[in-house]
Order: C-alpha cells, then sequence, then structure tokens
C-alpha cells in the first residue's frame, strides 16, 4: 500500500552517491521533495549542491543508489526518453546557459519547438513568458548584449515557458543586485503559486531566511541538518 | 553553408562523371562498330551446290548469329570486278574463276554475341566444308578488353572519390559541429531530441551534397558542349555522335552527391552525439 508521504513526492532519492574517482561529491542522500514544495538546497560552495541538480536531470549519472522522478527510475531510463525527462524540468543554470547565436525571442522558443509545439503556440507563449519577466521589449537581442539580470531573467523564461511540472534554479540571484534577486525570487514564487516544485540551490541566507520555505543542507557532500532552522 | 565542402563535392562528381562520360561514348563507339561485323566464310571448292541450304540454315541456328548470306564464286567475281573498275584488265585474262563459294555471316550486335565471334568462328572453322574464316576488326575485341579494364580502374576511382568525399563532408560537418557544441548541449539540456538537432545538419547536408552534384555536373556540361563542338566532325566516324550524360545517370550521379552530403553527416553527427 502506497503511504500518503510516497503519494506526495515528486523527487526521491534513495541512498543516492556520486564519485568522480576517489573523491566524494554526494554522500548517501536520501531526500523527497514533494508536489508543489519550495525546497532549498543550501551549503557552502563545493558542497555538491549543483551535482546534486545535475543528478536529477541526467546531466549526470548517479554513482551508486537510485532517483525517482514522478514514478520513473533515472537509473532504467532509456537514452531516447532523455530528452522526455527533461522537459518535465525547467532548468535556471548558474551561468544562465543561454544561445548566444539566438535572440532572446529564439533562446525562449526552443524549448517549445523541441517539443513539436505549434508555431502560432510557440509564439502566443513566449510573447507572453517575455512579458512575465519584463523582458518583451529586448526579444530580438542577442544574450552577450543583454546585463547579468536581464540573462537570469531570460533564462526564467525559458525554464517556464513549457509550463513544467519542476524548476530547478542553480544559485538564481548569485551574481544579481538586490534589485534584481529580488526581482527574479518573485517569478520563482510565482511559477510556485502556479502549482510548480522548485527546488533553488543557493547559499544566499538572507534570500533563505526571508522566504521559510523547507531548506535541506549539504556539507562536503552529506546532507546534515540545517543551521537556518 | 560551407564552400569547400561543396567546391570538394563538386570536384569529385566532376572526375566521376568524367568517367561516366567516357565509358557511355566508348561503349556507343564499340557498338556502332560492333554493328559492322561479319565473318567471312569460304568453303571448299568441292562443296556441292546442293548442300547450301542445308549449310545456311546451319551457319543460322548457330548462337550470336543474325543471319547468313550466300555468295557464289560468281557473284564473288562480279562484286571483284565491280571494285577493282580501272584495274578490271586484271581478270580478264583468268581462264577459271579463282575464288571460292562463301558465305557472310552477320552477327547479332550485342556485346554478348560479339565476345563469342572467335568461339563461333573457330567452330565454323572445324566444320569439313569450310576452308577457311575470315574476320575484320580483330584489334575491336583487344580495344573492347581495354576499356573493360577502365571501367574496372572507373568503378575503383569512383568508389575511392565517394568515400574521400563523404569522410571530407563528415570533416567539415565535425568541425561546424565542434564550434557549434555548447549550443548543442544546451539543446539537449532543455530537452531537445537528438532527431531534433540533426535535422538541420541533415539539410545542410543534403544542401551541400545537391549544390556540389549540379555545379560539377554544370562544369562537366560546359566542356562537354566546348569538345563535342571541335571533336565531332573530324575525329569520329560519319554517322557516330557523342553524347552527354543520359537523364537516369545525370540524376543518379546528382542523388549519390546528396548521399555523398548525407552521409558525411550521418557519419559525424553518430560520432558527435554518442558523446
Amino acid at each position: 500500500m502506497i503511504d500518503e508521504k510516497e503519494k506526495n513526492a515528486i523527487i526521491r532519492l534513495f541512498h543516492v552517491y556520486r564519485h568522480y574517482g576517489s573523491k566524494n561529491a554526494l554522500i548517501d542522500i536520501t531526500l523527497d521533495v514533494f508536489k508543489n514544495e519550495f525546497l532549498f538546497i543550501s551549503g557552502p560552495s563545493g558542497a555538491g549542491k549543483t551535482t546534486l541538480l545535475k543528478l536529477l536531470y541526467l546531466g549526470e549519472p548517479v554513482s551508486d543508489g537510485q532517483i525517482l522522478i514522478d514514478g520513473m527510475n533515472l537509473s532504467r531510463i532509456s537514452r531516447n526518453r532523455i530528452p522526455y525527462l527533461r522537459r518535465s524540468f525547467g532548468i535556471v543554470f548558474q551561468d544562465y546557459k543561454l544561445i548566444k547565436t539566438k535572440t532572446v525571442y529564439e533562446n525562449v522558443a526552443i524549448v517549445l519547438e523541441a517539443s513539436g509545439v505549434k508555431r502560432r503556440m510557440v509564439q502566443k507563449k513566449v510573447n507572453h513568458v517575455l512579458r512575465t519577466v519584463g523582458m518583451e521589449t529586448r526579444h530580438s537581442a542577442f544574450p552577450p548584449s543583454l546585463s547579468g539580470g536581464e540573462q537570469q531573467r531570460v533564462a526564467i523564461a525559458r525554464a517556464i515557458v513549457g509550463d513544467p511540472k519542476i524548476i530547478l534554479a542553480d544559485e538564481p540571484t548569485g551574481s544579481l543586485d538586490s534589485e534584481s534577486a529580488s526581482f527574479i525570487f518573485n517569478l520563482l514564487k510565482g511559477v510556485h503559486t502556479r502549482g510548480a516544485t522548485v527546488i533553488i540551490a543557493t547559499h544566499d541566507k538572507e534570500l533563505i531566511k526571508k522566504t521559510g520555505g523547507r531548506v535541506v543542507y549539504l556539507n562536503s557532500g552529506r546532507l546534515e541538518a540545517s543551521p537556518y532552522v | 553553408m560551407n564552400a569547400v565542402t561543396i567546391i570538394t563535392i563538386a570536384l569529385s562528381i566532376l572526375i566521376v562523371s568524367v568517367f561516366a562520360l567516357f565509358f557511355i561514348n566508348t561503349n556507343d563507339l564499340i557498338n556502332h562498330w560492333k554493328k559492322g561485323i561479319r565473318i567471312m566464310v569460304y568453303l571448299k571448292t568441292n562443296t556441292l551446290e546442293a548442300k547450301i541450304p542445308d549449310i545456311k540454315k546451319k551457319f543460322e541456328e548457330m548462337y550470336g548469329v543474325s543471319e547468313a548470306v550466300y555468295i557464289s564464286k560468281e557473284e564473288a567475281l562480279e562484286q571483284l570486278k565491280r571494285q577493282l573498275k580501272s584495274q578490271i584488265s586484271l581478270l580478264e585474262d583468268l581462264k577459271e574463276n579463282p575464288l571460292p563459294d562463301a558465305f557472310e555471316v552477320r552477327m547479332i550486335p550485342s556485346s554478348q554475341s560479339w565476345e563469342k565471334v572467335e568461339t563461333l568462328s573457330e567452330k565454323i572453322k572445324s566444320l569439313s566444308y569450310v576452308d577457311d574464316v575470315e574476320y575484320g576488326k580483330k584489334w575491336l575485341g583487344r580495344f573492347t578488353n581495354i576499356v573493360n579494364l577502365f571501367r574496372l580502374t572507373g568503378y575503383g576511382v569512383g568508389g575511392l572519390f565517394f568515400i574521400a568525399a563523404v569522410f571530407i563532408v563528415a570533416n567539415t560537418i565535425r568541425l561546424v559541429l565542434y564550434s557549434r557544441r555548447e549550443e548543442i548541449e544546451i539543446m539537449r539540456l532543455i530537452g531537445a531530441a537528438d532527431s531534433f538537432i540533426k535535422i538541420p545538419f541533415y539539410i545542410q547536408g543534403l544542401i551541400q551534397g545537391t549544390l556540389g552534384g549540379i555545379i560539377g555536373l554544370g562544369i562537366l556540361f560546359i566542356t562537354f558542349i566546348i569538345i563535342a563542338s571541335n571533336v565531332e566532325q573530324g575525329f569520329l566516324p560519319g554517322s557516330f555522335q557523342i553524347r552527354f550524360l543520359p537523364p537516369a545517370v545525370f540524376f543518379s550521379i546528382v542523388i549519390s552527391s546528396m548521399l555523398v552530403g548525407w552521409l558525411g553527416c550521418y557519419l559525424s553527427l553518430k560520432q558527435f552525439l554518442r558523446i
């Protein structure tokens, strides 16, 4: 019989390890993330936050243990199903990962085009999401001409345009001034309000304290009791 | 779009097409010559005239023979007189006709029967009432053999150019992929399937292949027009005309060229996206 906890978990990690040669990046991580949860993965630099996020979208394979995403076991997923898994995530990368040779509009639209969404719908959704992040006037600009805050907004627009179930954001406010950080954070709160599960990897204590979501704390690759609670 | 790739394909196609054009026209020329092949069969002097219909039938039943025409020694002498004309006095003092009765055995003008002409001559010569056989253009057999040797070389050279072109295309596409590796990686991370990433490259490969093929064949056509207008008048036999590649061969070459572009993409994408 499935218990309530299991039923509500959208992400489950069981004794997950990740090591690079002899270096252990993650050690025995067991964690449940629930539907529509706002979760912070915190910890100092090099604690394994980014690695943990990468394991979720199969940016890297686990060394040991198992991960279930919405009931799907990642260690048993076939290569051609990986794109479908990744489409269930909206990912905001630490370094934005915008395609430099494509415009703001194209960078956002590519998510929908890759999913086979019709052009008219792509246009409608991209314009809407660019308005939401306040980038509608810069839709023809190329990423190198944008400020850090603007690039982050485009990265968030790209992450949310496909209405994913889960948003993964790696240090989304890390290199931004407080005004931009606050704007980005409100965007992510808005997505959460509309029903998405949001996981943010950050070492920004102020942001965590201000929000009051659940916090898991990583230190040297191990989960520890959060010092913020 | 990579100009080096297009030029490479164009040159490869040009070289292969030159071979194809050469073989098609040489083949036409050989067939043209073959149409004139006859075996002259000289009968022994003691052959009875009553046997002639049986002998004719026997020749005509042989494989590769289209017909056998009887030429009596009287007819042969008349023909000789007509041919000699001004030197006819040479024949006036003849006490008896020195020419033998003969058959002109005409061949089916296909290469298969042509290659058997020597065997057929041997077979005819072994008959008891045959004194001798003669067939002109023995050199044609040797020429055909040389052309066949060139044909084989052509296939080899064509194959090598095909492989070389595929690898050059594969390498140029690999360079493009390498320069866009960050973009490709991002596309994969946001959920783009490999097919979504591959399709633009395949389209590019096919366009490059098509353009290369058309440019190569275009250069060949212009060269052909220039050469054909100069060579045809003096060099070739009267009724024979050299021709450009027939439409089927032309389109096969364009399709092969597209295949070169596609295959080059396939190889580099397969290797690149495996990572």
